[in-house]
Order: C-alpha cells, then sequence, then structure tokens
C-alpha cells in the first residue's frame, strides 16, 4: 500500500512533522504552565470550576469535534453526498437535550462525575459502580475508536508505512495525551481543546470561503460541480437514500443510528464532565449555547467541504486514496492550498485526536478514582490528594490500554465502536439521569436496571450484529453468529432501557422523600452548589 | 425504606430544603421550568424525527429540486440547524426572564438560612 504522502505529488511529509511538532510544543507549555495551580480534587478534576461560559463552550466543542466529524462527515458527503449530512444533524440537534434537560441541572446537583448525580438521594455504592461501569464501557469503546482509526490516519498523513511504524504512532499519540492529562488535569485538558476547537474552526472556515471562492459563492453550481465530477451516478449525491436506502433493514438501520445519535450526546461522560468545569448553572447554560453555534456553525462548513472535496478531488480518488474516505478533507486541502495548507489541516487532524483523547482520559480516571476507588472502595473515608493520586494512575493504565488497544485494533473497522458508544450513553446513561432529575420516585433498584440493562442489551445487540460478524464489512469476516439484523441497537435498546428503569423503581419500595426534596431545590436553584476555587 | 448512606441532616425535623421545596415560589419556579422544557423537548424530537423519517423514506420528495440545485432535503436539513439556534435562543431568552431571578431569590433565602 502506497502513502498518501507517497501517492500525492506535492505533500511533504517533513513539513507536516514540523507542523504537528510545533502544536504539541505550544500546547505542552501551555499545560505547564496551567499545571501550577493544580492542587486539589477539584483542580485535577473540575478546573477549579473556574473556566467562564464561552471558554467552556469553545472546551465542549473542541471536546465533541472529533476526527470521526471532521474527517468522517465530509469524506462521507463526498462519497455518500446528502446521507454524510444526516449525521451532523443528529449531532447537532442532540445538543437540545443537553441544553433544555441536563447540563444546567447537573452542574447544579453533582461534584465531578455522572455519579454523584445519581448518588444523591440513592444508595452510594450500588449507583457508584454501576454508573463508573458505564462511564469506563463508553469512555473506552470511545477512546479506542479514536486511537484505532485516528492513529492510522495519521500515520497515513505522515507518511509512515508499515504496522510496527504506525504502532509507534500511535503509541506517541498516547504518551503526549498521558503527559497533557497527568500534568494539566482539566485545566491543562481544557486548554488543549480550546486551543484545538479554534484551529480546527478556523481552519475549516478558510476552506469553506476557499472552496466558496471557486463557485462565486453559489452553493447550487458547487453542487452541480460535485454532481458532474462523479459521472453517472452524480445525481443521487443531491438526494438522501445513496448509503441507508438500500432496503428496508438497511433503512430501519438509519432510523436506529439516528435516535441513538440525539439521544447519546446528553449522556456522553465526557460531556457532561465539562458542565463541572464552571462556577454556576448560568455559565454552564452560557457553556452550551456556545457550544451549540460553534458546532452547528462547523457543520455547515463540513457540508460545503464535502461537497467541495467531490467537485474538486473527485469520490473516484478519494476512494482510491490510503485513509480511504478519511482523506476527503486532507486531499481538499492539498488541491486548495497545497502541502502547506495540508500540514496545516494534518496538524488540525492531530491535535483533534490528542484533545478529545485527553478528555476521555480524565473522565475516565476521574469516574474511577472518584465513584469507585474513594467511594465504593474506601467509603468515603479517603483524602482528596489520595484519590488525585489515584486519578492520575488510573490516567496512566488507561493510557497503556488505550495504545495497547489501539494497536490491536490499528486497521479494524472500528466505525461500530463510535456506533457502540453512543448507544450505550443514549440507552445506560440518559434515561438513567433523565429519570434520577425529573422523577420523584425513582430508586437505587430503578437505576441499576436502566444502567445494567441498557449496557448489557446494547452490547450483547451489537455482538451479535452484521457490525461483528457475517458481512464482508465485519469485524470478523469469516465467522457468522448475527441474529441482530441492525448494526446500530438504540432503536431498540434505548426504550428497553426507559423500560427497565420504570419497572426496576416500581418494583421496588425504597424510596427517599426528604433526599429528593433536597436535590429538586439544589438541581433548579443552584442553592448549596459546588463553588468555583479562588486562586 | 428511607435510609440511604448518603448523609446528609437527621430525618427527625423538616428540612430547610423540604421548606424550601413546598414553598409557592419553588413550585412555580418548577412549573415554569416543566412547562417550557417538556413541550419544547416534544417539539424538537417530533420535529427531527419527522426530518429522519422523510430522508429515509420519501427520497423522492426528498430529492424535488425548488431552485437551481437546491433540493427540499437540503432546505429541510438547514431548516434542523434554524430550529436547532431559535430554540436555543428562545430558552437562554425564557431562562434569563422567568427562571433565574426565582431561582436567585429562593437560593439567598435558602443560603440565608444555612
Amino acid at each position: 500500500m502506497t502513502t498518501l504522502a507517497a501517492s500525492v505529488e506535492g505533500s511533504n511529509p517533513l513539513l507536516n512533522i514540523g507542523i504537528f511538532a510545533l502544536f504539541v510544543i505550544i500546547t505542552l507549555v501551555i499545560v505547564f504552565r496551567a499545571s501550577r495551580n493544580t492542587k486539589t480534587a477539584s483542580d485535577y478534576y473540575a478546573a477549579g470550576r473556574a473556566f467562564t461560559g464561552p471558554q467552556n463552550g469553545v472546551a465542549i466543542s473542541g471536546d465533541y469535534l472529533s476526527a470521526a466529524s471532521f474527517l468522517g462527515i465530509a469524506g462521507a458527503i463526498a462519497i455518500n453526498g446528502y446521507d454524510g449530512f444526516l449525521y451532523s444533524i443528529g449531532f447537532l440537534v442532540a445538543w437540545l437535550v443537553a441544553l433544555l434537560l441536563v447540563a444546567e441541572l447537573l452542574r447544579n446537583t453533582g461534584k465531578f462525575t455522572m455519579g454523584d448525580v445519581l448518588a444523591f438521594r440513592m444508595k452510594q455504592r450500588p449507583v457508584r459502580a454501576a454508573a463508573a461501569t458505564s462511564t469506563l464501557a463508553v469512555s473506552f469503546f470511545y477512546l479506542l475508536a479514536q486511537m484505532a482509526g485516528a492513529g492510522g490516519l495519521v500515520a497515513l498523513l505522515l507518511g509512515v508505512e508499515g504496522s510496527g511504524a504506525q504502532a509507534l504512532v500511535i503509541a506517541v499519540v498516547g504518551i503526549i495525551m498521558i503527559a497533557y492529562v497527568l500534568i494539566g488535569g482539566m485545566k491543562g485538558t481544557t486548554w488543549v481543546q480550546i486551543i484545538k476547537a479554534a484551529l480546527l474552526i478556523f481552519g475549516a472556515l478558510a476552506m469553506t470561503l476557499w472552496v466558496l471562492a471557486k463557485y462565486g459563492f453559489n452553493f447550487s453550481s458547487l453542487l452541480q460541480a460535485a454532481v458532474d465530477k462523479a459521472g453517472k451516478a452524480g445525481e443521487t449525491l443531491l438526494g438522501p437514500g445513496k448509503q441507508y436506502g438500500a432496503t428496508g433493514t438497511s433503512k430501519l438501520d438509519f432510523l436506529s443510528l439516528g435516535i441513538a445519535l440525539v439521544l447519546g450526546t446528553a449522556g456522553l461522560p465526557h460531556v457532561l464532565m465539562r458542565f463541572y468545569t464552571v462556577p454556576t448553572a448560568r455559565d454552564a447554560r452560557r457553556s452550551v449555547v456556545w457550544a451549540i453555534v460553534l458546532i452547528g456553525v462547523f457543520y455547515l462548513f463540513t457540508l460545503v467541504l464535502g461537497y467541495g472535496a467531490g467537485a474538486l478531488v473527485g469520490p473516484d480518488v478519494i476512494k482510491k486514496a490510503p485513509g480511504g474516505v478519511n482523506s476527503a478533507a486532507p486531499l481538499l486541502a492539498l488541491e486548495l492550498g497545497g502541502p502547506v495548507l495540508l500540514g496545516l489541516i494534518s496538524a488540525v487532524a492531530f491535535a483533534t485526536i490528542l484533545a478529545v483523547v485527553a478528555g476521555l482520559t480524565i473522565t475516565a480516571s476521574a469516574s474511577f478514582a472518584h465513584d469507585v476507588y474513594a467511594n465504593v472502595v474506601k467509603r468515603g473515608k479517603t483524602s482528596p490528594d489520595s484519590e488525585v493520586q489515584v486519578a492520575r494512575l488510573t490516567a496512566l493504565v488507561i493510557g497503556a490500554l488505550a495504545i495497547g488497544g489501539g494497536i490491536l485494533a490499528n486497521g479494524q473497522n472500528v466505525a461500530f465502536l463510535v456506533a457502540l458508544a453512543f448507544a450505550v450513553a443514549a440507552s445506560a446513561n440518559l434515561p438513567t439521569i433523565l429519570y434520577s432529575l425529573f422523577w420523584k420516585r425513582f430508586n437505587t433498584q430503578g437505576a441499576l436496571w436502566s444502567i445494567y440493562g441498557g449496557l448489557a442489551i446494547t452490547v450483547v445487540l451489537i455482538v451479535f450484529s452484521p457490525a461483528v460478524s457475517g458481512k464482508s464489512t465485519s469485524m470478523f469476516k469469516h465467522a457468522d453468529f448475527a441474529w441482530f439484523p441492525l448494526s446500530n441497537p438504540g432503536i431498540v435498546s434505548i426504550p428497553a432501557a426507559f423500560f427497565l428503569g420504570w419497572l426496576g423503581t416500581v418494583l421496588s419500595k425504597e424510596h427517599d422523600e426528604k433526599k429528593y426534596a433536597e436535590m429538586e431545590v439544589r438541581s433548579l436553584t443552584g442553592a448549596g452548589a459546588e463553588k468555583a476555587v479562588a486562586h | 425504606m428511607s435510609t440511604t448512606d448518603t448523609g446528609g441532616p437527621p430525618d427527625t425535623s423538616e428540612t430547610i430544603w423540604e421548606r424550601a421545596h413546598e414553598s409557592t415560589e419553588f413550585r412555580e419556579l418548577r412549573s415554569r421550568l416543566r412547562r417550557f422544557v417538556f413541550p419544547m423537548t416534544a417539539l424538537f424530537l417530533l420535529w427531527y424525527l419527522l426530518y429522519v423519517l422523510l430522508a429515509d423514506y420519501a427520497h423522492s420528495f426528498m430529492s424535488t429540486k425548488l431552485f437551481g440545485n437546491i433540493n427540499v432535503g437540503l432546505v429541510f436539513g438547514l431548516l434542523q440547524f434554524v430550529s436547532t439556534f431559535v430554540i436555543t435562543g428562545l430558552y437562554v431568552r425564557y431562562a434569563n426572564r422567568k427562571l433565574d431571578p426565582v431561582a436567585e431569590k429562593i437560593r439567598e433565602d435558602i443560603e440565608e438560612q444555612a
């Protein structure tokens, strides 16, 4: 297999590596500076709750716009046209769930993790263990997908051939990510996300304007050029159905995906944790507003970039390039601005991976140290210092697992891991959070049934889906143990988890009226909420 | 079973939280919040579901061209962006005017007592 660098005239791997290195050096300096004030648990997990709403909003968009959003969606639009656009709409509308139902109430009731909110009025140890289990599961699936898919991609952009060298690149990504998290804690991680979001959004804006300028700022002419370039089947790019419209099953699969996307975001632990980095619920609201605007505008850019790549590079060239669909945006950059722009866009892709995996790692380590170690194992009898020690150690272990898993999964079809992460977030986490915030009667048994039930159903359905076995695109091509027809389990697992949460609740008499009254007052008014740390 | 190991104040007397919970101000705050967020959530979820179903099952309708190469599907998709931005704006305005002042007053009362 030739590399992108080798296959495309004019690309310069040394230039790309130079720009990457510059980004890493600048961010590491900033992380070091930010780390000087990181002392307490609140500093490490929640950046002292001292970020402003707009800063956190930019960081959220940096956390959320993963390599899948940027490279994946632009590529999907270039190849499949309209169907690629459908993803971005689900990813965006999902933020209304976070804004209206979750962000502010969560900020007012918890300290660091999702487990804090659930444990408020329930039996601490079982619900914290459950919350940590699903947090670790979602984070790990998401992390592995980023490491495997993106590790390989960066290797291609750098012109690295051979699986040994690619493993080295994945390891380097992992080590830098661990350094960010260990040194900078949440504050350092947040700054990395802010810088990355700014680079990504401005990079995409510049390319969008460039593409539009080539077509006289007439979007319809751009579409026409994409249609012409694609040849015979070009016209199908403009309408839905090219990717998902084939059969009744594929249509149902798409519906299922759409539901998981819109309900998954507000249950993603690394998104939830970001709401604790601001001083008040009002700032949490402001940060979601900023995130919605930035993410929405960014997805409009990807629409132009996707069709632009289709028009200027062409779907055939993109499909044949190493990295396939994911190479659409980098190839467009090369077409527009030559090797320098390609280097910049590659650096942005690299920054994207680093920022997202760092956010996932700190979330998973916080959940383990705060929920499992401090409250389940030590029953709350531990000092914040030793809790942070454990969190740092956990970050190291998770980083090592991510590197190992990323190397093993390199080259695999990992798209189902992202679908799995969203489906688990929508099935196990969201019903539990919503019941916990809004349903007076909800109790420990209900929470356990919805978390463990949602998690188990989702994982089982994925394992026995065509994503894992039975098809040429499956993880195991030569085995066939699939009996569930859909690759996206959300349409079954989400209603099932809501039902289990209800059933578990009504079958148990446990109910703490006083604690619910307290929780409801706290969540709506912010009375007694965790304050920002003054340095 | 009403005891949990979450700690907190003893169960004997009515707490500050319960008094606040029963107050008319708090009831008003809760009903204002729910009156806005529940119908709005239902609305945007249905609107999104309508869009997904049309994109999934009504291909020829969505591919109908309106002007140039701009078809119904593209306009529908862009309207999802518009509705998301509009609902965000409406909620922020509502929260600033109708929720924050009441919440702030209740919070100050509680924190004075505590």
